[in-house]
């Protein structure tokens, strides 16, 4: 007789697979992360996952908590999206991102500005400094020419239809999905404007830490970087930890290092006076 | 209109924007829609929505992938967000125009020049009056195309709008490859070289 015939019996074959590791899970509860950064308490911490090659997370994260995302194995390619957890009509706008800094290379100090000249998140900590905010996501058409297909039930996901997932679990659908940042694999732009990418590979542990400016709504996908020339879907997991922190204090060196991204700052302190 | 503007078919509609005005229109798969800088330097901020679905719209991003290069050139393909060819510049008499830069707003003039400049037009109010009559919103604002705009990226990254490299009378066409929604800001900003520091008239010509 199977293991599953009778429900009782089913019940117990399901409550045997509890406590199972798989490289790509989450930590729950939070506080029970490991490797953590030195100076952050476990009871701090909000939110420990590991997201697959080719896999994808949403969460939402609280004005000042800090996010981590953390490249394991030296090949981890993650897009990002940002929405204003309230109102999330108010998300990432790279245009303005890249324009009001005067510069399209991001990095240690820049800031991930919203099409509402708020601030929503700043880069406080950046190990890698290649990342790409021109190329945006992989689509179900750039990965069926490269991989065969993209389809989120196959082998070779691809971003967009990543993000469509993510950005689902909050109630948001395919108009959301806005143009995105990669990090990690860098895009550097050529005299004539060629786009210039650097695959790697790159040694394993880099990371990228983010400030919640506001209350945000991250999702994170974790496929190769559309302008990967590698013919197999080449890619490795990535860490996402948060952990709780002060909201930036009016002496922040970000907060004051430029007079755009203090008119951001200044517009965010607004919005939240209430 | 230059002499070295490639003929056209039959025009089937012809009208002016006028500076600091919005523009929406269909231009159907085969059609081309010529833009003349009738005065010169005037940006032209310029999104598409497929007609049949408009949750799938122009991409910069996907566009700049694909072709490998941050300028709209002649040849260029203007690709969807879900990578299909929307349009193809089959002819410009400027050297490049730009998709990096986006559309002024309000809220972001408020971090480029101070809180004085909140209250001025800007081409996402143009955005969302044109679109607000179609159903669509805030949602539907992409990083978009600046027709006659000039955003040069020095090898530091540094970027920003300068001094134009178009002139009265140069223009861009674009040939349809699906049924597309243009929709358009003739852009008022007063505040960067962007329109010369003088919102003017442009045309908008299509033909088939």
């Amino acid at each position: 007789m199977s293991d599953t015939a009778n429900p009782y019996a089913a019940q117990a074959h399901a409550r045997a697979q509890a406590g199972t590791r798989a490289e790509a899970m989450p930590t729950v509860p939070a506080t029970d992360a490991v490797d953590l950064p030195q100076a952050v308490a476990a009871a701090d911490v909000v939110w420990d996952e590991t997201i697959a090659p080719g896999g994808y997370a949403s969460r939402q994260i609280a004005r000042g908590i800090r996010l981590r995302l953390t490249d394991l194995a030296g090949d981890a390619s993650p897009s990002l999206l940002l929405f204003n957890a309230e109102r999330p009509v108010e998300r990432l706008n790279i245009a303005d991102t890249l324009k009001v800094q005067w510069n399209g290379y991001l990095g240690q100090g820049r800031l991930l500005l919203s099409d509402m000249g708020r601030v929503l998140a700043s880069l406080v900590e950046d190990t890698a400094g290649t990342h790409d905010a021109f190329c945006g996501a992989s689509n179900q058409a750039s990965n069926a020419r490269k991989y065969g297909d993209g389809f989120n039930h196959g082998a070779c996901p691809n971003a967009r239809d990543r993000f469509s997932l993510g950005v689902a679990k909050f109630g948001l659908g395919r108009k959301d999905i806005h143009p995105c940042l990669n990090l990690f694999k860098d895009v550097r732009i050529a005299q004539g404007g060629e786009t210039v990418i650097d695959i790697g590979p790159y040694p394993p542990g880099r990371f990228v830490t983010l400030r919640a400016e506001m209350d945000l709504i991250a999702v994170v996908a974790n496929c190769p970087h559309v302008l990967d020339p590698r013919p197999a879907y080449a890619v490795t997991p990535l860490r996402a930890t948060a952990w709780r922190g002060p909201v930036t204090p009016g002496a922040d060196p970000i907060r004051n290092a430029t007079p755009e991204g203090l008119r951001a700052f200044l517009n965010v302190e607004d919005y939240y006076r209430r | 209109m230059t002499v070295s503007a490639p003929s056209l078919g039959t025009v089937v509609h012809d009208e002016v924007v006028a500076a600091r005005a919005p523009w929406l229109h269909t231009v159907k798969a085969g059609q081309t829609l010529r833009i003349v800088d009738l005065e010169g330097n005037q940006a032209v901020d310029f999104l598409a929505y497929s007609a049949a679905d408009d949750a799938e719209r122009y991409s910069a991003q996907d566009t700049i992938a694909a072709q490998g290069n941050v300028f709209l050139r002649q040849g260029s393909v203007l690709l969807s967000n879900e990578g299909a060819p929307m349009m193809t510049v089959t002819a410009t008499a400027v050297a490049y125009h730009d998709t990096i830069g986006g559309a002024c707003s309000c809220e972001s003039n408020t971090l480029r020049y101070g809180h004085h400049t909140k209250a001025q037009h800007a081409c996402v109010e143009n955005f969302l009056t044109a679109n607000a009559r179609h159903g669509r919103g805030k949602r539907d604002m992409v990083s978009n195309v600046n027709w006659f705009m000039n955003v040069p990226v020095e090898a530091d990254g540094a970027l920003g709008i300068v001094d134009g490299i178009s002139a009265p009378g140069l223009y861009v066409d674009l040939r349809a490859e699906m049924d597309v929604v243009v929709v358009v800001s003739n852009c008022p900003q007063i505040n960067n070289p962007c329109n010369g520091f003088n919102p003017t008239p442009v045309r908008m010509i299509v033909s088939e």
